[in-house]
C-alpha cells in the first residue's frame, strides 16, 4: 500500500512537469463530455422525457456513470499500456520483480487528466441531486455509492480483460472499445431505453445495467426492492471472469523477445 | 500535379493494406449505429410529433453518418503530420519541390478514402438489409442521390481542409494537445457527430446553418432522404463550396506565414 503511494506521487509528479499540456489535456476531457451533456440536453429538452425518465434523472444516470468511468480510467488505464509492453518485449522485465503482476501494471500507469471529466461529473450530480425530487435517506445514499463503486468495478474489469485477452492476439482489440466508450456513451440514459434484448445483454454478457439501470429504478421509488439497491455490488463480481482470462493468458505467456 | 497524384496512389494503396483495423471498425461503427437508432426510437416511442424528421430519414442519416465516418469525421488526423512538426523533420518537407498544404491535403484525402473504401460497403450492406424504419432506405429520388454525391464531395474536401487547420495551428504551437483535444470537442458536437443537426434546439440552428459544420456531414444526409428537398439544395450548395474555398485560401496564407518563421525543432 505504501508502495502504490510512492508510485502515485512519482506519476503525479512527472505529469505536473508539464503542467500546460496536463491542463489542457483535463480542459479537453471536460470539454468532450461537455458537449455530450449538450446533446443530451438538447435531446431532453425537445423531449422533456424518455420512456417516462425524466431529465434530471437521465443527468443523474450520466452523472453516475460517467465518474465511475472517470475513476476507472484515472486508476485502471494501466491494462491499457499491456498491448504496447507486451510487442516491445518488456513484460519479462515485470514478470521478475519480486511484486504482484497487477499490481505493477496498473502503477506504471495513472492518468490524473481525468480529473476534467471527474469534475464534470461532480457537477452534475450537484444539479442534478436536489432536482429530481428523490426523497434522500441513507439507503439511497448507500445506492448512489454503491452505483460509483460498481461501475469502477466493471470499467476496470473490462480494461483488465481485454489486457488478458491480449496475450492470446499480442496487439490490441480496438473493437472492444464498444464495451467500454460504447458503455460510456450509451449509458448516459437508463439502459433499459434500448429495449428489452440489448437490456439483456448488458444485464447478463457485461454488466452494465447492474450499477445503472436497476439501482436507478430503487432510487427514484419505481421500485423498493433491496435486492436492486444491493445489485451494483454484485457487478462487482465481474472481475472474477476477467481475472481468470488474464491469468490463463499470463501462464501462456510467452515472450515476444527482443 | 502528376506528383500530387502519385503521392495520393501511394498512400491510398498503403492505407488499404489496414484490413484488420478495417474490420475492427466496421463492427464497432456497427455497433454504435445500432445502439444510436435504438436510442432514438425510445425517443420517437415516447413523443413522435416533436421528431424533426422522418424516422426512416433519421435512420438513413446515422447510418450514412457511421458508413462513412472516416471521410466526414473531424477527428481522424495523420499522427506522422503531427509527430513531423514535433520532430523537426517538418524541415525535409520545406526541402521538396512541393508544395506542403497541398501534399499534407492530398495525403489526408488518401487517408480518409482508403478508410472509407475498406469500411463503408459492409455497413452499408448490412444497414440496407435491416428491416424498414430501423434501415438505410433508397435516396428520395435520382435527384436527391445525386445532390448527394455532389455535396459529399464538397463536405470530404471541407472536412479535410478544415483539419489542415489544426495541423497549421500546431506548427505555430509545436505541440499539438490542446489544439486538437478543444477543436476535435467542439466540431464533434457542431457539425452533428453526438446528435444530428435536426434535433439542436432552433435558434442555435438558425445560426448554425450558415457556419462551415453544418456543411461537413449534415448536409449531404439530409439531401440523400430528401430531408431538404432537391429543389432548394442550390443555396445551401453554393454556401459549402464557399467555405471549402474560404477554409483552403485561409489555411494557405496560415501556414505560408508559419513556415516563413517556422522554428524546426531538434538537431
Amino acid at each position: 500500500m505504501r508502495l502504490l503511494g510512492k508510485y502515485m506521487l512519482i506519476l503525479l509528479k512527472s505529469q505536473m512537469q508539464y503542467k500546460t499540456s496536463f491542463f489542457l489535456t483535463a480542459l479537453g476531457q471536460f470539454l468532450s463530455s461537455f458537449s455530450a451533456l449538450l446533446g443530451i440536453g438538447f435531446l431532453m429538452t425537445r423531449f422533456r422525457t424518455v420512456s417516462s425518465f425524466s431529465m434530471e434523472e437521465v443527468l443523474l444516470c450520466y452523472s453516475v456513470v460517467t465518474m465511475a468511468f472517470a475513476l476507472a480510467e484515472c486508476f485502471f488505464r494501466g491494462f491499457d499500456a499491456v498491448p504496447a509492453v507486451l510487442s516491445q518485449g518488456e513484460f519479462d522485465r515485470i514478470l521478475v520483480r519480486p511484486r504482484n503482476v497487477v499490481f505493477q501494471v496498473l502503477a506504471a500507469k495513472m492518468e490524473f487528466t481525468r480529473v476534467g471529466r471527474l469534475l464534470q461529473a461532480i457537477l452534475v450530480l450537484c444539479y442534478a441531486l436536489p432536482k429530481s425530487g428523490i426523497q434522500w435517506n441513507w439507503d439511497k445514499i448507500l445506492t448512489l455509492m454503491f452505483m460509483i463503486v460498481g461501475g469502477v468495478g466493471v470499467f476496470s474489469g473490462l480494461f483488465l480483460l481485454f489486457a488478458g485477452l491480449c496475450f492470446f492476439t499480442v496487439e490490441g482489440l480496438e473493437f472492444m472499445n464498444v464495451f467500454t466508450d460504447g458503455g460510456r456513451e450509451f449509458g448516459q440514459y437508463p439502459l433499459a431505453v434500448y429495449g428489452k434484448e440489448v437490456l439483456k445483454f448488458f444485464t447478463f454478457v457485461v454488466p452494465h445495467a447492474l450499477f445503472q439501470y436497476y439501482p436507478l429504478l430503487y432510487l427514484t421509488g419505481r421500485s423498493d426492492s433491496k435486492l436492486y439497491m444491493l445489485l451494483p455490488l454484485l457487478a462487482l463480481w465481474f472481475w472474477v471472469p476477467c481475472l481468470c482470462v488474464w491469468k490463463i493468458g499470463l501462464r501462456r505467456y510467452r515472450s515476444t523477445g527482443s | 500535379m502528376k506528383a500530387y497524384a502519385a503521392y495520393f496512389r501511394i498512400r491510398f494503396t498503403a492505407g488499404l493494406q489496414y484490413r484488420a483495423a478495417a474490420l475492427a471498425g466496421v463492427v464497432t461503427q456497427f455497433a454504435w449505429g445500432f445502439l444510436s437508432i435504438l436510442l432514438f426510437a425510445a425517443f420517437y416511442r415516447t413523443d413522435p410529433a416533436s421528431f424533426p424528421m422522418g424516422f426512416s430519414q433519421l435512420a438513413s442519416y446515422l447510418w450514412l453518418r457511421q458508413a462513412f465516418l472516416a471521410l466526414f469525421a473531424s477527428w481522424i488526423f495523420d499522427g506522422e503530420i503531427f509527430s513531423l512538426i514535433q520532430s523537426g523533420s517538418l524541415a525535409y518537407e520545406l526541402v521538396r519541390p512541393l508544395d506542403v498544404y497541398a501534399f499534407w491535403y492530398v495525403k489526408n484525402l488518401a487517408l480518409r478514402l482508403s478508410r472509407a473504401v475498406l469500411r463503408s460497403f459492409p455497413i452499408l450492406t448490412v444497414a440496407a438489409l435491416l428491416p424498414a424504419p430501423y434501415g438505410l432506405s433508397l435516396p428520395a429520388g435520382w435527384d436527391s442521390f445525386g445532390l448527394f454525391l455532389s455535396s459529399a464531395v464538397l463536405s470530404f474536401l471541407l472536412v479535410t481542409a478544415y483539419c489542415m487547420l489544426i495541423y497549421i495551428a500546431t506548427v505555430y504551437t509545436l505541440s499539438p494537445l490542446g489544439v486538437r483535444m478543444v477543436a476535435v470537442a467542439v466540431t464533434d458536437l457542431l457539425t452533428g457527430g453526438i446528435i444530428p443537426l435536426p434535433f439542436f434546439p432552433d435558434n442555435v440552428l438558425a445560426v448554425l446553418r450558415f457556419t462551415p459544420f453544418a456543411a461537413m456531414q449534415d448536409l449531404p444526409f439530409r439531401l440523400y432522404s430528401g430531408h431538404v428537398a432537391a429543389g432548394e439544395a442550390a443555396p445551401a450548395l453554393a454556401l459549402q463550396a464557399f467555405w471549402l474555398m474560404a477554409l483552403v485560401v485561409l489555411g494557405r496564407a496560415w501556414l505560408n506565414r508559419g513556415l516563413r518563421k517556422a522554428t524546426i525543432q531538434g538537431g
